[in-house]
Formats: C-alpha cells, sequence, structure tokens
C-alpha cells in the first residue's frame, strides 16, 4: 500500500512539475532574477501547492496522523544548509525534485547534475564527522 | 493571466495534491531531497523510496515522450554543474529539506523552520542569480 502510495505521489509530483515548468531552468533562474526580468511564475507554482496541503495539515492533524516535526528550532544546520542549497539552486536552476523529474530527457549535464546531487547528500556524514572531531574525552 | 502562470497554478496544484496523498494516505511529508537522500545514506525504507523515485522519473518520461520537446535549458558549463550538484545535495541534506520539503509541506503547515529555510534559499538563490551575471557579462 505504501509502496502504490509513493508511485502515485512520486508521479504526480513529477507531472506537476513538468506542467508547471520547474524543470525548466530558465524559468526558476528568471524566478530568482528579482533584479533583472523577473519571472513569477514559482510564486504561482508555489500558491498552487501550498493550498491542497494547507487542508491535507488541518485533516492529518485532527485526525492526528500528521507525523511529529523532527526539529522545531531554528538550528545553524538549517540557516547553512539553506544557504548553499540556495547558491546551488541559483547557480543551475536545479532543485531535487525537478533534478530527478528530468533525468529523462536532461540529457549528460543533467545526470551529472544529478550524480553531483547524490555525492553532496553521501558526503554530509563524513564532512560532519569532521566538523564535529573526535569525541571529547570527559574529565 | 499569461499561460505560464496559469501552468505554474495547475502545476502547483498537481504538486500540492501529490504532497497531500503522500500526507493523508502515506502518512509522510513529502520532501524530494529526504527522500532520494534516504536511499543515498541508506536509511530504510527502501521499496518505498525507490517507487516514488521511479513515479517521480517514468511520468514526465512518458508525457514527454507523448508530447516531446521538453528542454531543461540547463548550462553546459561542467563545472558550474558538478558546483550546483553538490550545494544543491550537501545543502538539502544539512538543512533537511529542499523546495518540496520546506517549501511546500512546511508553509503550508505554518513551519518556523519551513517559512525560515525557504526565504533564506531564496535569497541566497538570488544572489547567486546576480553574482553570476555581474561575473559573465
Amino acid at each position: 500500500m505504501r509502496v502504490l502510495v509513493s508511485l502515485l505521489a512520486g508521479g504526480l509530483f513529477g507531472a506537476g512539475l513538468l506542467v508547471s515548468g520547474m524543470t525548466d531552468t530558465r524559468k526558476v533562474i528568471g524566478w530568482l532574477d528579482i533584479f533583472g526580468a523577473w519571472d513569477p511564475t514559482l510564486a504561482f507554482v508555489m500558491g498552487g501547492a501550498i493550498i491542497p496541503m494547507f487542508f491535507a495539515w488541518r485533516l492529518a492533524e485532527a485526525r492526528g496522523t500528521a507525523p511529529a516535526r523532527p526539529e522545531t528550532r531554528l538550528s545553524p544546520d538549517l540557516i547553512a544548509g539553506s544557504v548553499l542549497f540556495g547558491a546551488g539552486w541559483g547557480l543551475a536552476g536545479l532543485c531535487p525534485g525537478p533534478a530527478v523529474a528530468s533525468l529523462s530527457f536532461g540529457g549528460w549535464n543533467g545526470a551529472l547534475f544529478f550524480a553531483s546531487m547524490c555525492a553532496g547528500m553521501a558526503a554530509l556524514p563524513p564532512v560532519r564527522k569532521l566538523w564535529t572531531g573526535p569525541p571529547a574525552h570527559s574529565i | 493571466m499569461p499561460l505560464d502562470w496559469m501552468m505554474g497554478l495547475v502545476g502547483g496544484l498537481m504538486i500540492g495534491t501529490a504532497a497531500a496523498i503522500y500526507l493523508l494516505l502515506g502518512g509522510r511529508v513529502m520532501g524530494a531531497s529526504g527522500i532520494l537522500g534516504g536511499l543515498v545514506d541508506g536509511s530504510g525504507r527502501a521499496g518505498e523510496r525507490l517507487a516514488f523515485v521511479a513515479g517521480l522519473i517514468a511520468v514526465p518520461a512518458v508525457i514527454v515522450a507523448v508530447q516531446g520537446g521538453a528542454q531543461t535549458h540547463l548550462t553546459s558549463n561542467v563545472a558550474t554543474v558538478v558546483a550546483a550538484g553538490l550545494l544543491v545535495g550537501f545543502g538539502t541534506r544539512l538543512a533537511n529539506g529542499c523546495t518540496s520539503g520546506h517549501g511546500v509541506c512546511g508553509i503550508s503547515r505554518l513551519s518556523p523552520r519551513g517559512i525560515v529555510a525557504t526565504l533564506i534559499y531564496l535569497l541566497a538563490g538570488a544572489v547567486m542569480v546576480v553574482a553570476m551575471r555581474g561575473l559573465f557579462q
């Protein structure tokens, strides 16, 4: 059942990304280009996506089936990660959903972006270990 | 309203409906980076995650095969593609979410983390676009 729901949600998500134009990097960069030839399409995409989800959250919370928030505080990780992600998003115009959705028609560079994105994801646990260093000895 | 905006709204409603199905029938938050990142990290529920990714690849592939003519307009500069991919992958895992998770699912839940993350990555993206234009034009 969960596998079927995932397949259905993934398929509809992919169709929505394609229809909305979010697999086109020119549209995304046009949206981020607030000081240039600004393209407001992404605002309509976000707005359209938030409407059904707003009601879905209310329903899930009323039924008591809403998943718990994994973390609630505004951590340094959230801020630093969002800065890095935003920089990469502005650089190429792709975020994870559209990067996967465009794999069949994105050519070799699209595949290279996808592979680099997976490498970046895989790099987080070892880099985080470097950051925090070996566990401190207790005195 | 220009056609692009209409298509954006229709596509957005489809994305939101997909997220609603995932939440109400699957009991989970639909975040592309979380679903894919879990596969990369090997952190379980691989069947569900693979099914999601399979749908996400297959449906656009079929639509493009039938209609034809989809273009991503991704830059052909290899260094830019690799740098952007690494930043997006690392950043979304560090922030524990991307456009779908923090943007669509977080904002609609009125989650402070989702709202703050969205504002920050939009700002960082806008700064990067301006910086790139300054460098290359």
